[in-house]
């Protein structure tokens, strides 16, 4: 360390355009990055609800209830820890040849019987993958996972898929401006039954007691 | 005739005798009418009865009102109640909007007011009334509001029917003393403190979107919606009008209308109508959209559409 605060005033000052210069790429290449920023990683980018046009912040993420997983189905049995025992799909089916002549629970004589099957036309390989019964199918042919629900209904369901990602359709919990708080959206499934989808109906809660709807039993 | 009547010493004359019986009869009627007086006990402090209108009321007066009324809150019911008075902000225009061909008429959006604005458990009041009506009439007269059965029916249809927040608010111009009015957002709202309880803006609203506190809302301690609205959902004196108010003390924050999150059907559509992309402004460029009794001119901020 025997340099002369001369000689090393003269290395700094040789030094700063360079320190410039890198700090302008660098500043130039994250302005690149969040441009090229994907808008959401979801299927779904927000419909707006910003507060105002001017705002700038990026929107509080809404989150969908998809199924965390494939669907695993219940055998009845408990193991010693009293927990119940499920198994996957491919279980059973890994070793039975699938058959497209199939249409429902009514062709079958083994498993799934009496499952409700409304659903148009459709067969269970309408949707259902044989080559990996813990995947669905889209029409294509090419393979979806279960938490990817939406993308396999959205095939049919254009009007209902347009409506859900413009907030019209489907319900949500939260807030409507995104600027301040996110969402909570549900599912395809969170609603419909993939085999008889008609929303069921309801047993409404009881009705008001004031006197429009029941005569007499309030004032006037 | 003078003597006569001083003393009665020589007998009464009869027209003495009526005189005071009827002396006795009218002093007895004036204290039987008077007797309520005699329980009477004020029903509001003496603070709240000189109580300014909203509008003149400062920031500091407001937060002294709201720590007597958070006081008031603890002693009646127990419960440590929150409020705030939220006010309206730049660049939001609220509106409301409810697609008919999804609404299965189940209530929740009724329960979920009844029980986030504090309303009498008693009547099972709430803001929203769901009328069951024939496919193809429009006529709320035919509906019921009282069916109590599994929904939907085959063959009808269901409107729920809350405060339309009109542009053009008969109700606000009926009452006699601007104890309600339009706020800058849209929100058409109260001063409970102010209303007389004279009931005109209930005759004047064509969608039958007032209630009235017959009585002072009674409601367990363990049920009170603890975050409230000054102008909203803090619990109301008996005697006043009280209104929906798109939940004002959550959407003012950016928060969803309660109405909206228990809507199991996706039916309800809410936002700023100012802000060109939000879901509301998509719904009424994009769907077919009418609103109710569109001839009396009111301008509501409410619209029903159809998913079509």
């Amino acid at each position: 360390m025997a340099s002369s605060p001369a000689r090393s005033a003269t290395a700094r000052a040789r030094r700063w355009p360079v320190a410039a210069s890198a700090g302008c790429v660098l500043l130039i290449a994250l302005l690149a990055l969040a441009a090229a920023e994907p808008p959401l990683a979801t299927p779904v980018a927000p419909a707006g609800g910003s507060a105002s046009a001017g705002a700038t912040r990026a929107p509080h993420p809404t989150i969908y209830r998809t199924p965390a997983a494939a669907p695993r189905v219940a055998t009845g049995e408990r193991d010693h820890q009293g927990q119940p025992v499920t198994i996957a799909c491919s279980t059973c089916h890994a070793v039975r040849p699938a058959n497209p002549a199939n249409r429902g629970s009514g062709d079958l004589d083994l498993f799934h019987q009496g499952l409700l099957v409304q659903h148009g036309s459709n067969a269970c390989l309408s949707c259902h993958n044989p080559g990996d019964y813990d995947r669905l199918r889209l029409a294509d042919g090419s393979a979806v996972e279960f938490t990817e629900v939406m993308t396999l209904c959205a095939q049919c369901h254009g009007p209902q898929w347009r409506d859900y990602q413009r907030g019209a359709h489907g319900g949500m919990a939260g807030f409507w401006d995104q600027q301040r708080g996110g969402r909570v959206r549900n599912t395809c499934t969170s609603c419909h039954d993939p085999h008889a989808p008609k929303y069921r109906g309801a047993i409404p809660m009881p009705p008001p007691k004031d006197r429009f709807v029941a005569p007499g039993a309030g004032h006037e | 005739m003078s003597d006569h009547d001083a003393s009665c010493s020589g007998g009464c004359t009869r027209r003495t005798v009526m005189k005071a019986a009827g002396a006795t009869l009218g002093a007895a009627a004036f204290a039987k009418a008077i007797a309520p007086l005699t329980e009477w006990k004020p029903a509001e402090s003496v603070d709240a009865f000189l109580q300014k209108h909203y509008k003149e009321l400062s920031e500091a007066e407001m937060a002294v009102i709201i720590t007597r009324l958070e006081a008031e809150a603890k002693a009646q019911h127990g419960v440590a109640v929150h409020i705030t008075d939220p006010k309206p902000e730049e660049g939001v225009q609220f509106a409301y909007a409810l697609n008919l061909s999804v609404c299965i008429g189940c209530r929740r959006c009724a329960e979920a007011c009844h029980v986030e604005n504090n309303h009498d458990r008693a009547s099972h009041n709430s803001y929203i009334r769901v009328f069951e009506m024939e496919q193809g009439s429009l006529d709320l007269a035919k509906g019921s509001a009282s069916y109590d059965h599994p929904v939907p029916q085959p063959g009808k249809y269901y409107m729920p029917v809350q405060c339309h927040h009109c542009d053009n608010a008969p109700c606000t111009k009926v009452c006699p003393v601007e104890a309600t009015w339009k706020e800058k957002d849209g929100i058409v709202v109260v001063d409970y403190n102010w209303c007389i309880g004279c009931r005109y803006c209930e005759a004047a609203c064509p969608y039958h979107a007032r209630r009235f506190n017959w009585q002072k809302p009674e409601i367990p301690a363990a049920e009170i919606t603890t975050e409230q609205g000054y102008l909203s959902n803090r619990v109301r004196p008996q005697g006043v009008m009280e209104k929906c108010t798109f939940c004002l003390h959550r959407t003012r924050s950016g928060r969803l209308p309660a109405c909206l999150e228990a809507c199991p059907t996706g039916a309800r559509v809410f936002g700023n109508l100012a802000d060109p992309a939000s879901e509301i402004r998509w719904v009424l460029e994009n769907k077919r959209v009418f609103i109710l009794k569109e001839d009396l001119g009111t301008r509501p901020r409410f619209f029903y559409f159809f998913s079509k």
